[in-house]
């Protein structure tokens, strides 16, 4: 059940929050069913997953640990010094980490190189990329959005954490996306929106794929959703208070 | 190569005509253009080689360094994986294009960045050998391609080689990388029989052949000549080395680009004889420096 898949990872990724009394706890309750629904949905044997948004790397630490490819010892080091794991993916070669990133706007090009791969091996794996809706800003997404729509990597299935902050406000606020859909409709995608953070949402969005045209997914999210300073800038960066914690622990 | 090797992909910043026409054609689907583009061509390339590809990304010097330069270093350096950086025009190759496609900070910039190792040929040969060491190298790498020297009998493309000997005894050692020190063979006979030339030609440099190091020990008097910005190329980290290495004191001049001296733009060669790389300048330069006795105790 992917309910109980999103309760157990996000049980774990509250008490590593805690214990390193770390940011970006918000970051990863944005995007926390779209990776549950990737991950244990979506993806099958061979299968390739790019977190674009490295922010929310202790999210997928702790998804890698329910799927028992990271030890709990390891993840009980989760930015300690001499961990593998610190604030965003390394460069360890952790399987299911094949790229380390945190600076945003790479992650859809390396999700587009994986899909030329696909069109010179004659491979038909998927290629699933998280980006923020933030890291639109950087014009290197863009180049990427290019390059996968005019080859038609229709592979790559691009999901968009549509959480409305960034890092210093607001995106309408800072850099206006919208309107996203026809901005991505224009690049050449098929664009679905879904309620990021429903399940069963996020599966009638894919149903409508009609495989002609690269996929872009615009799921509706709200940043640090069920913290007291949910959809907020504040919860990208402060630490879980006590209360959050003990609410989210009882849950 | 790229026929027979199918792990060869080359993708080009938009920029080939004229040049890469056969290239394409030989190479079909393996050859991509990725468009104007040189961030998402760059991180692309960093997923081909992680699928076992050799990617060759191409494009004018600064173009395919330092815009990507984050690319570069994040999602090829970090990850050490076999990108291959081809760039067309090191130093002031574009000449009258002007400082945009100027690159006299391409070696500083590459050598720094782990895992890369920066080759700078000097001979059409030097670009054969290079790539052919390139395309078995498990590392990222950098080609600085510039016009080719077309000097007789210059030794075989290594890190180290001496290029001309002196004639009789040496009054100095001129240590030169690339395309630059065949300004050097234009050097009145006299001079240049004075001269023992020494070129580098990968780099990061760790140590200074044993040979070279008794001669300057003798001479104690050393040049260096690079078609690259002062602080972050050759000459700095040979220094280095040589405090390292060397034990005694020595004269030490450092022939390099300085930029745009006088505001004004011209040919390649205009460029270099503007920062003492070419021409009288050049010989006026070195003549005055080997006339300096030495110094040190």
């Amino acid at each position: 059940m992917l309910e109980d898949k999103r309760n157990a990872i996000k049980s774990r990724l509250i008490r590593m929050y805690k214990a390193a009394n770390a940011g970006h706890v918000g970051s990863s309750l944005s995007c926390l069913e779209m990776l549950v629904f990737i991950k244990f949905h979506l993806m099958k044997e061979g299968d390739e997953f790019i977190l674009s948004k490295g922010h929310a790397a202790a999210l997928l630490y702790s998804t890698l640990a329910e799927e028992g490819v990271i030890s709990e010892n390891d993840i009980s080091l989760f930015y300690k010094n001499a961990t593998s794991l610190p604030a965003h993916p390394p460069v360890n070669k952790i399987k299911g980490i094949p790229f380390a990133t945190g600076s945003l706007g790479h992650g859809l090009s390396l999700a587009a190189g994986f899909g030329l791969a696909n069109k010179l091996k004659k491979l038909s794996r998927k290629i699933y990329c998280i980006t923020s809706d933030g890291e639109l800003n950087e014009g290197s997404t863009w180049e990427a959005a290019m390059f996968i729509a005019h080859h038609c990597l229709k592979e790559v299935v691009w999901f968009i954490d549509r959480n409305q902050l960034q890092g210093f406000g607001r995106t309408e606020d800072t850099l206006k996306l919208e309107p996203l859909d026809k901005k991505l409709e224009s690049f050449g995608f098929q664009v679905v929106t879904a309620a990021g953070h429903d399940f069963n949402d996020l599966k009638n969005a894919l149903s409508l794929f009609k495989n002609e045209q690269p996929l872009a997914v615009i799921c509706n999210t709200i940043k640090g959703k069920d913290l007291t300073l949910q959809n907020t800038v504040d919860c990208h960066y402060l630490p879980l208070t006590d209360a959050d914690f003990n609410k989210l622990t009882q849950q | 190569m790229a026929v027979s090797n199918e792990r060869i992909v080359f993708l080009t910043g938009d920029l080939g005509f004229m040049a890469l026409e056969g290239v394409k054609e030989a190479m079909g689907e393996r050859f991509i253009n990725a468009g104007v583009a040189e961030q998402n061509m760059t991180a692309m390339a960093a997923s081909l080689a992680y699928e076992g590809f050799i990617p060759f990304i191409y494009s004018i010097s600064p173009f395919i360094t330092l815009r990507p330069y984050e690319q570069i270093r994040n999602d090829i350096c970090l990850h050490n994986l076999p990108v291959k950086i081809i760039a067309n025009g090191g130093g002031y190759g574009y000449g009258i294009m002007g400082s945009t496609h100027h690159n006299i900070e391409d070696i500083g910039a590459m050598r720094i960045l782990p895992n890369m190792k920066v080759f700078v040929p000097f001979t059409g040969e030097d670009v054969q050998s290079a790539l052919q060491e390139m395309v078995t190298d498990k590392s990222p790498n950098y080609l600085r391609l510039n016009l080719a020297s077309v000097q007789p009998d210059i030794a075989s493309f290594a890190q180290w080689r001496k290029i001309k000997p002196a004639a009789g005894k040496a009054k100095a050692v001129v240590i030169a990388t690339g395309t630059v020190a065949d300004n050097l063979f234009t050097l009145p006979g006299d001079l240049l029989n004075s001269l023992e030339v020494w070129l580098v030609s990968k780099f990061p440099v760790t140590t200074i052949p044993a040979e070279l190091l008794a001669l300057i020990k003798e001479t104690r008097h050393v040049i260096t000549l690079e078609e690259h910005q002062g602080q972050c190329g050759m000459h700095e980290t040979l220094a280095s080395l040589l405090l390292k290495q060397l034990g005694v004191a020595i004269q030490y001049d450092t022939l390099f680009a300085s930029g745009y001296p006088s505001g004004g733009y011209g040919s390649q060669q205009w460029h270099q004889e503007e920062n003492n790389l070419a021409g009288k300048n050049l010989e006026n330069r070195i003549t005055e420096f080997i006339s300096k006795p030495y110094a040190g105790r």
